[in-house]
C-alpha cells in the first residue's frame, strides 16, 4: 500500500514546530518515523501534514548537568546504545536498548518518538518508569515537566497535548549502589516482547530499597507494580509474595502471542529471573 | 562414452562454484517484474472482500471514477465478459470437484481477500485513494471456517451446485491392517495437527501485461515458475491463440511454489490489459499477499501404528482432513497435498499394511495449494511421530527401531504399500552418515548433564522420502496442459561462446547456474563462455518450468543432451577442417584437441568463423549445425524419489515454553549433485522453511474467517537469529534414467525439519510424560501441554 497524500513541513525551531501544530490540528510530528511510516503505509493513519522535527538542534544531545542525565528527544537508539554517559549513569537503558527492534530501526528511531508513541509493547516507556525519569515537554506556553509515572495514560496514550512536543527526558544519575535488571520474552530477536520487565533499585546492607518494577507488553501501557516491588524490599524479601502481587497489579491482555493466563505465568517467570539476581550481592540481571 | 559425464576432464558437474548471475543480483542489477515500468502503464489495485462469505448486492464506484488519475473501474460481471472462468480439477484425482472461479468475484465473495473490483489508475497511490471511495453493499453470509464442520453431512455447501463441501476424498487399503493390528503387541493412536501457513517470498507476486492492438499480441511479464503454463492458460481464458501470448518471467525474488499457480489477479491483469489496450501492472503488497497468495498445510491427521515387542512395525493408518478454501486452485488443484500425504506416509519403511483416508474440504478461507515439499512435512511428521511413539512403547532406542524397519539399501527397486515405486534409495547409509555427523553418544551425554541442571534438551530424528523429477503423472495425465518435459537449445556463436535457452526457470535457487554448468560440461567450454536464457516463451523451448524439484534433473538433463548433440556437430565440422575424424578429437575448455594427447588443434572461435563466414571452404556436402535442441522427460519412473534423514537438537524452557534450536543436521541423497554449494543452500533454505512451520509460521483465523495476523509483524517468518547451524551431508545414489544422474534437491530440507523438531521436543519433555503433536510449537502450546497455563 502507498501512504495517503500529506503536506510536508520542516520547521527550523521548536517554537515554529509548536506553532505549526497549533495551525494544523490533523498534523503529525515525524522524527525517526519508525512507527509512523509503517502506519502511513498501512493507511492506518492519514495526517493532513507531517511536521518534520528531525533536524531541530534543540531536541538533540545527551548531557550530564545538575546531577541529572538529560537525553534529547531526538537521540536515536543507536546513539543511546553508544553513549558513555548512558552506560555510566543509566545502565538499565544501555541494557535495554539493544532489545529495541533491529539495527536499521535503531539507527533511525528516537527515544522521544518511542515515548510519545507510548506503544505498550515498547521497551523504553517501561525503562523510564523504572528509572523514575522526568519528561520535559515544550508547548505554546513554555516548558512543563512531568514524572514518567504520570505521562502514560493508556494504549498509545500520553498527557501530551496536540500542540506539545516531547523535548527531552531527565534521568536521575544511577547511584553507586544501584542495581538493575532487564529481560523480555520474544519469540524472535527484535520482535515486540510477549512480556518484558525493566527493574532498578538500590541495594544496601538491609537488602533492596527504592525498587521499581516496570512492565511492558502486558496490559494497555507500561506499568509499575509497587506492591510486587515492596515484597522484595528489606532484609526478608519474598519472590513468592511478589509473584502473587502481580495478579492484582497487572492487567494482562489477550493477543495473538499469548492469552491472559500465559502472560501472567510468563510475567511471574520474568519476575524471578530479573528480580531474583537483584536480591543476591553480586547480582545484576540483564 | 567411457567416462561418466561427471568424470569428464573438464566437467563442472559436481563442482561447488558461484552462480553466474550472482554479481548482477547482488549489485542491485536484477530486473524484476516489480521494477518494470512501461510507457502509458496503468496500475491496478484490487478492492477485496472484507468478509469471508458475502453476497455482493451492489457496487457503487461513481465517486471513485471521478478521482484524480483513475482510468477505469471494472467489476467482476464486466470482466467475466472478456475472461472466462476456470475450474481447478484433474481427472486422475477421481471425484475431485470445484466450482467455476472468476477473475473478480461475481455476485458472491467466498474468502476474505478475494478480489471484487479492479481500479485502474496512473499510480498505485491514486488507485488506492479511489478504492477508498468504492461502496460495495455486501450481505454477510455465515462462513464455513472449520474443516470438520464444513465436512459434516448436512453442512451448508459453499457452492450449492456441488451438493456438499467435500472437494475430494481418497481411500487406500493395502495389505491387511486389521490382521496386522491383531498381531501387534502395541497399537498407538495419535492426532497430529498442522497449522495453515504460506510461503512468504521476498518479492511479492507481480505482473505487467501489455496488449498490442496492432500486433494482436499480449506480452505478459510475470514472476512465474511456469511461463508456458501461463501462456496456455491466459490464451485459453481470453479466447486467443497461444502464439498471441508471450510470457517473460525476468528475475524472480523467490517462489517456493507460491508462483506456480494461476491467480485471479494474473487473469484479471491480462484481461484488463486487453480491455484497455495499455500496459497494466499489479504488484501485490504484503497485506494482500497474505490473503491472496496460496496457503498450504492446514491438516489434521489421526494416525495409528502397530508394533511388535521385537521392534517390527506392523501397519500404518491415517485419516487426514484438510481445509482448502472455497476453490480448488487452478490448474494444479488443491487436492495434491492430501493425495501426497496418502502416498507418502510410511513410505520409508518396509511395511505392507497401510490404510488411509484423506478428505479435502471447501471452506471460506484463502485457497491452499502446492507449496514447497507438498504434503511431505505432513507425511513425515505423522510417520516419524508415530515411529518415535512406537519405539517408546516397546522401550527401544529410536535409532535402532528405525534400523529395523527402514527399507534396506539393497531392497531396490521396490514398491511401497501406497504403490509408489523406488528406483534406489539409501536410508541406512544416510542414517549412518547422520549419526557420524551428529556424534549421538556425545549429545546424549550432554543431554543427561543438562537434565541434572534442570535444563531440558531433546534429540529428534526424522527419516524422509521426497518426490522429485515428476513426469506427466502429476498433471499431464489429469488433463492439465502443464508440460512434464523440458527442453534446451544450445548455440555456438561466432566468437566461440555458447548460448543456452532452457525451458526451466530461476527464482533464486540457481537454475541458471546448473544449466550453465551442465552445458559447459557437455560441450567442453569454459563456463564463462556460457550464457543462459530462461523464462521467455518466445525464446526458450517448450517446457514445464521449475517446480517439484525438477529443474536440475529434467531441465539439466535436456541441457546436457543438447550440449552433447552440439559437441557432436562441432566435432564433425572440426574433423573436416582438421582432416581428422570426430573420434580422434575432443573439446576441452573451448578448444578442439587431439583426444589422445590433449594437443590443441582448433579454437572453437576459429571453427565458428569458418562455419559462419567461410562455409565455402568446407566440403560441398557439409551443412554445419552449430545449434542443437534436445528435450527430456523421465520415462521409467513416475518420480525420482530421493531420501534422507534429519536430526534436531534443541532446548525447551519448561517455564516459558520457549524452544531454542541448538543444532540441525541433514543427510540427503539427491543423486548426482550438479553444484554442491547450491544443493547445500537449497537444503538449508528448505530446513529453515520447515523450522518456520515447526515453531513460528501460521495463518491464524477467527471464527468469522478473518485472517487476524496478515502482516509481517504478526505472521512470524523464521529469522536468522533463531536458526541453528545446519550441517548438511550427502549420500549419492544417481538415477540411472538420465546421463547426469541428478534428482531434485529443492524440497528435501522442508520435508523433514518440522518432524525432527517435534520429536526432539517430545524427547526433551519425556520426563514430564508429555507428547505434543501440533505445530507450530508456540510457547503457549508447550505451556498448555505441560499444564502450566
Amino acid at each position: 500500500m502507498k501512504a495517503p497524500a500529506f503536506e510536508y513541513l520542516r520547521p527550523t525551531s521548536v517554537t515554529e514546530a509548536i506553532a505549526l501544530l497549533g495551525q494544523h490540528p490533523e498534523a503529525k510530528l515525524i522524527a525517526g518515523g519508525q512507527s509512523l511510516l509503517a502506519s502511513l503505509n498501512l493507511r492506518l493513519s492519514q495526517p493532513s501534514h507531517l511536521i518534520d522535527i528531525g533536524r531541530l538542534p534543540e531536541l538533540r544531545g545527551i548531557a550530564v548537568k545538575n546531577g541529572v542525565l538529560r537525553i534529547g528527544a531526538l537521540t536515536r537508539h543507536a546513539e543511546t546504545m553508544a553513549a558513555p554517559e548512558i552506560a555510566t549513569h543509566a545502565p538499565l537503558l544501555k541494557a535495554a536498548i539493544h532489545h529495541v527492534a533491529h539495527a536499521a530501526i535503531r539507527t533511525r528511531g528516537t527515544i522521544g518518538g518511542s515515548l510519545a508513541n507510548a506503544d505498550p509493547a515498547a521497551e523504553l516507556p517501561a525503562c523510564i518508569l523504572a528509572l523514575d525519569a522526568t519528561l520535559i515537554i515544550a508547548g505554546p506556553h513554555g516548558e512543563r515537566r512531568e514524572a514518567a509515572a504520570d505521562f502514560f495514560t493508556g494504549l498509545f496514550g500520553t498527557t501530551l497535548a496536540p500542540d506539545e512536543i516531547l523535548a527531552a527526558i531527565e534521568v536521575p544519575l544511577a547511584a553507586a549502589n544501584a542495581v538493575h535488571g532487564f529481560q523480555e520474552l520474544t519469540r524472535r530477536s527484535g520482535d515486540y516482547a510477549i512480556v518484558g520487565l525493566a527493574a532498578q533499585g538500590l541495594r544496601g546492607a538491609n537488602g533492596l530499597s527504592a525498587l521499581r518494577l516496570a512492565w511492558f507488553s502486558i496490559g494497555s501501557k507500561a506499568t509499575l507494580t509497587p506492591h510486587a516491588a515492596a515484597a522484595l524490599l528489606g532484609p526478608a524479601p519474598s519472590l513468592e509474595r511478589a509473584a502473587a502481587a502481580l495478579a492484582e497489579e497487572l492487567e494482562p491482555h489477550d493477543d495473538l502471542q499469548a492469552n491472559v493466563a500465559t502472560r501472567l505465568t510468563l510475567a511471574r517467570v520474568l519476575l524471578r529471573r530479573v528480580a531474583g539476581p537483584l536480591l543476591t550481592p553480586s547480582g545484576i540481571a540483564a | 562414452m567411457s567416462l561418466s559425464p561427471v568424470d569428464l576432464p573438464n566437467s563442472y558437474i559436481g563442482r561447488a562454484m558461484p552462480r553466474p548471475n550472482l554479481a548482477r543480483l547482488t549489485q542491485g542489477r536484477g530486473e524484476y517484474v516489480s521494477d518494470l515500468s512501461l510507457p502509458r502503464m496503468l496500475h491496478v489495485v484490487f478492492l477485496r472482500s472484507p468478509y469471508a462469505h458475502a453476497e455482493i448486492a451492489s457496487i457503487d464506484s461513481s465517486e471513485a471514477a471521478k478521482m484524480p488519475g483513475v482510468a477505469r473501474i471494472v467489476t467482476g460481471r464486466e470482466l467475466a465478459e472478456i475472461c472466462s472462468p476456470w475450474v481447478g480439477v484433474l481427472s486422475h484425482l477421481k471425484g475431485l470437484k470445484s466450482a467455476p472461479q472468476h477473475a473478480l468475484a461475481v455476485d458472491r465473495a467466498r474468502w476474505q481477500g478475494e478480489p471484487v473490483v479492479a481500479i485502474l489508475a496512473r499510480s498505485r497511490a491514486e488507485a488506492e485513494d479511489a478504492a477508498e471511495r468504492i461502496y460495495v453493499d455486501y450481505t454477510e453470509l455465515p462462513p464455513a471456517v472449520d474443516a470438520f464442520a464444513a465436512a459434516t453431512p448436512g453442512a451448508v455447501p459453499i457452492h450449492a451446485d456441488l451438493g456438499d463441501n467435500i472437494a475430494f476424498e481418497r481411500t487406500l487399503d493395502a495389505g491387511d491392517v486389521e490382521a496386522a493390528a491383531a498381531a501387534s503387541d502395541h497399537v498407538i493412536a495419535q492426532r497430529f495437527v498442522f497449522g495453515r501457513h504460506t510461503g512468504v517470498t521476498l518479492e511479492a507476486r507481480s505482473i505487467v501485461a501489455d496488449w498490442n492492438r496492432a500486433a494482436q499480441r499480449l506480452t505478459v511479464h510475470v514472476g512465474s515458475q511456469a511461463p508456458h503454463m501461463m501462456q496456455n492458460i491466459i490464451a485459453k481464458h481470453l479466447a486467443i491463440e497461444e502464439h498471441q501470448v508471450r510470457v517473460l518471467t525476468h528475475d524472480v525474488g523467490g517462489s517456493f511454489g507460491i508462483k506456480v499457480h494461476v491467480y485471479a489477479e494474473d487473469m484479471a491483469v491480462s484481461a484488463l490489459a486487453k480491455l484497455m489496450g495499455r500496459p497494466v501492472k499489479f504488484f501485490a503488497d504484503r497485506l494482500e499477499s497474505f490473503v491472496s497468495d496460496i496457503h498450504a498445510r492446514d491438516h489434521v491427521v489421526d494416525g495409528r501404528i502397530g508394533v511388535t515387542r521385537d521392534g517390527r512395525i506392523t501397519f500404518f493408518e491415517i485419516d487426514d482432513i484438510t481445509g482448502i478454501g472455497p476453490y480448488s486452485v487452478y490448474p494444479r488443484t488443491s487436492a495434491v497435498e492430501a493425495n501426497q500425504v496418502v502416498n507418502l506416509v510410511g513410505g520409508n519403511y518396509a511395511v505392507p499394511n497401510y490404510r488411509a483416508r484423506a478428505r479435502v474440504v471447501f471452506q471460506n478461507k484463502t485457497p491452499t495449494s502446492q507449496y514447497r515439499a507438498v504434503g511431505h512435512p505432513i507425511a513425515c511428521s505423522v510417520t516419524e511421530g508415530l515411529v518415535d511413539l512406537a519405539a517408546k512403547a516397546i522401550g527401544m532406542d529410536p535409532v535402532e527401531f528405525r534400523r529395523r524397519n527402514l527399507y534396506a539399501d539393497d531392497a531396490y527397486p521396490c514398491t511401497a504399500a501406497s504403490g509408489i515405486r523406488f528406483e534406489g534409495l539409501s536410508h541406512h547409509a544416510s542414517l549412518d552418515k547422520l549419526l557420524a555427523m551428529m556424534d549421538l553418544p556425545k549429545l546424549r551425554a550432554d543431554q543427561a548433564a543438562a537434565r541434572v541442571r534442570g535444563v531440558h534438551r531433546g534429540i529428534g530424528l526424522a527419516s524422509f522420502i521426497e518426490i522429485t523429477n515428476p513426469g506427466p503423472a502429476f498433471y499431464g495425465v489429469g488433463g492439465a496442459r502443464i508440460s512434464s518435459q523440458d527442453g534446451a537449445a544450445v548455440k555456438l556463436d561466432a566468437t566461440g561462446c555458447v548460448t543456452v535457452q532452457s525451458s526451466i526457470t530461476e527464482q533464486g535457487q540457481g537454475s541458471a547456474a546448473i544449466i550453465a554448468q551442465v552445458t559447459a560440461s557437455a560441450i567442453g567450454v569454459p563456463i564463462e563462455r556460457v550464457r543462459v536464457i530462461l523464462g521467455d516463451t518466445d525464446n526458450t523451448p517448450y517446457g514445464g518450468g521449475t517446480w517439484a524439484s525438477r529443474g536440475a534433473g529434467i531441465g539439466g538433463e535436456a541441457a546436457f543432451q543438447a550440449g552433447r548433440a552440439l559437441r557432436d556437430n562441432l566435432l564433425t565440422v572440426a574433423a573436416a577442417i582438421l582432416q581428422s575424424t570426430p573420434e580422434h578429437l575432443d573439446i576441452r575448455q573451448g578448444v578442439v584437441v587431439d583426444a589422445a594427447d590433449g594437443r590443441a588443434r582448433l579454437e572453437l572461435s576459429e571453427l565458428a568463423r569458418i562455419a559462419y563466414f567461410r562455409p565455402d571452404t568446407l566440403p560441398r556436402d557439409m551443412q554445419t549445425e552449430l545449434m542443437a535442441t534436445r528435450h527430456y522427460v523421465p520415462r521409467d519412473y513416475a518420480f525420482a524419489f530421493t531420501n534422507g534423514i534429519q536430526a534436531s537438537y534443541l532446548e525447551v524452557d519448561t517455564e516459558t515454553g520457549f524452544i531454542r534450536l541448538l543444532n540441525h543436521w541433514v543427510v540427503e541423497d539427491c543423486g548426482q549433485p550438479i553444484n554442491p554449494l547450491l544443493v547445500d543452500e537449497q537444503v538449508r533454505g528448505g530446513v529453515v522453511q520447515g523450522l518456520g512451520a515447526a515453531l513460528f509460521e501460521q495463518c491464524r483465523y477467527d471464527d468469522q474467517g478473518q485472517m487476524i495476523n496478515a502482516n509481517m509483524a504478526d505472521y512470524l517468518v523464521p529469522m536468522a537469529g533463531e536458526m541453528p547451524d545446519i550441517a548438511v551431508g550427502h549420500v549419492i545414489t544417481p538415477t540411472a534414467e538420465s546421463a547426469i544422474g541428478a534428482k531434485g534437491a529443492g524440497e528435501a530440507g522442508t520435508a523433514g525439519a518440522a518432524a525432527c523438531v517435534a520429536n526432539a521436543v517430545n524427547d526433551a519433555l519425556s520426563p514430564f510424560g508429555v507428547v505434543i503433536t501440533e505445530i507450530p510449537l508456540t510457547p503457549e502450546v508447550v505451556l498448555q501441554a505441560l499444564g502450566r497455563v
